[in-house]
């Protein structure tokens, strides 16, 4: 079984399988496939760092019976949660968005394909354009 | 066009996927609720008050194994992609990382199942 599929302008030959044997994608050879695989391996332990800290503190320490909008507001009187949360917000949806590509790769064929790709990029795009406007908008009372 | 080879790979591959479309689908949430925040307090406290309900505190656990889960299968895997030598120790780093797991989920689940339950006592 052999597709040819273009990714990146690199035209790739699937001989070779997709997966290894311990659950990772084979390292791709270059181009924007290369620096995808970088991604999220740097984002991946990024994100772990970020999203695990962000759950401790608000639902460990914290919890939802403490949050609520007062809560909030005395939170992002510090531009370091904002921060915190814009960075996080970022890597989490290009993070996610990437792995949902890889997972329409294996799932799903052209034509469907890149239509359902290319639709995941605009709601994902949306979510980040509302995401990041909030960080940034919210003014604390 | 997915491989399936049986055994460890396989599982903690697809738990792997598994986790994050929920994880994706749960910022996709989480970003639309935040954004309440922006039509004053009385919307905002609205919706964390749902989040309250116990259900909500039982899902969040799931959360926080879901995330536990794919950050600590993310780390084998990019030590495995970087340090390809260590395949022979797969086994032993799956069950490292499940040991891993068990040590920080047991006490967190504990401390979050308290606050779900909580939401019974309003």
């Amino acid at each position: 079984m052999e597709a040819k599929l273009r990714r990146g302008g690199v035209s790739m030959d699937r001989q070779e399988p997709l997966t290894t044997s311990y659950g990772s994608r084979v390292k791709p050879s270059g181009g924007i496939e290369l620096t995808a695989w970088l991604f999220m391996r740097i984002s991946g332990i990024v994100l772990l760092v970020l999203a695990l800290g962000h759950l401790f503190i608000m639902h460990v320490f914290n919890s939802v019976h403490v949050i609520d909008y007062d809560f909030v507001a005395r939170r992002y009187v510090k531009i370091f949660w904002r921060g915190y949360d814009l960075t996080m917000l970022w890597l989490a949806m290009i993070h996610g968005l990437n792995g949902m590509r890889t997972l329409v790769d294996d799932y799903l064929h052209p034509p469907a394909r890149g239509i359902v790709v290319k639709g995941m990029y605009v709601v994902g795009g949306l979510f980040l354009i509302l995401g990041t406007w909030v960080i940034m908008a919210f003014r604390s009372p | 066009m997915s491989f399936y080879r049986g055994g460890i790979g396989q599982w903690s591959w697809i738990l792997h996927r598994v986790t994050g479309v929920a994880v994706l689908l749960f910022l996709l949430a989480h970003i639309l609720d935040t954004a309440l925040i922006m039509l004053g307090p009385e919307w905002y406290n609205r919706i964390i008050q749902i989040y309250r309900y116990p259900f909500f505190g039982l899902m969040e656990i799931g959360l926080f194994a879901a995330v536990l889960y794919h950050s600590l299968n993310g780390v084998r895997v990019t030590i495995v992609d970087f340090y390809p030598a260590s395949t022979i120790y797969y086994k032993q780093m799956f069950l490292v990382q499940m040991i891993l797991f068990a040590l920080v989920f047991l006490p967190v689940g504990w401390i979050m199942l308290g606050h779900a339950l909580q939401g019974l006592h309003p």
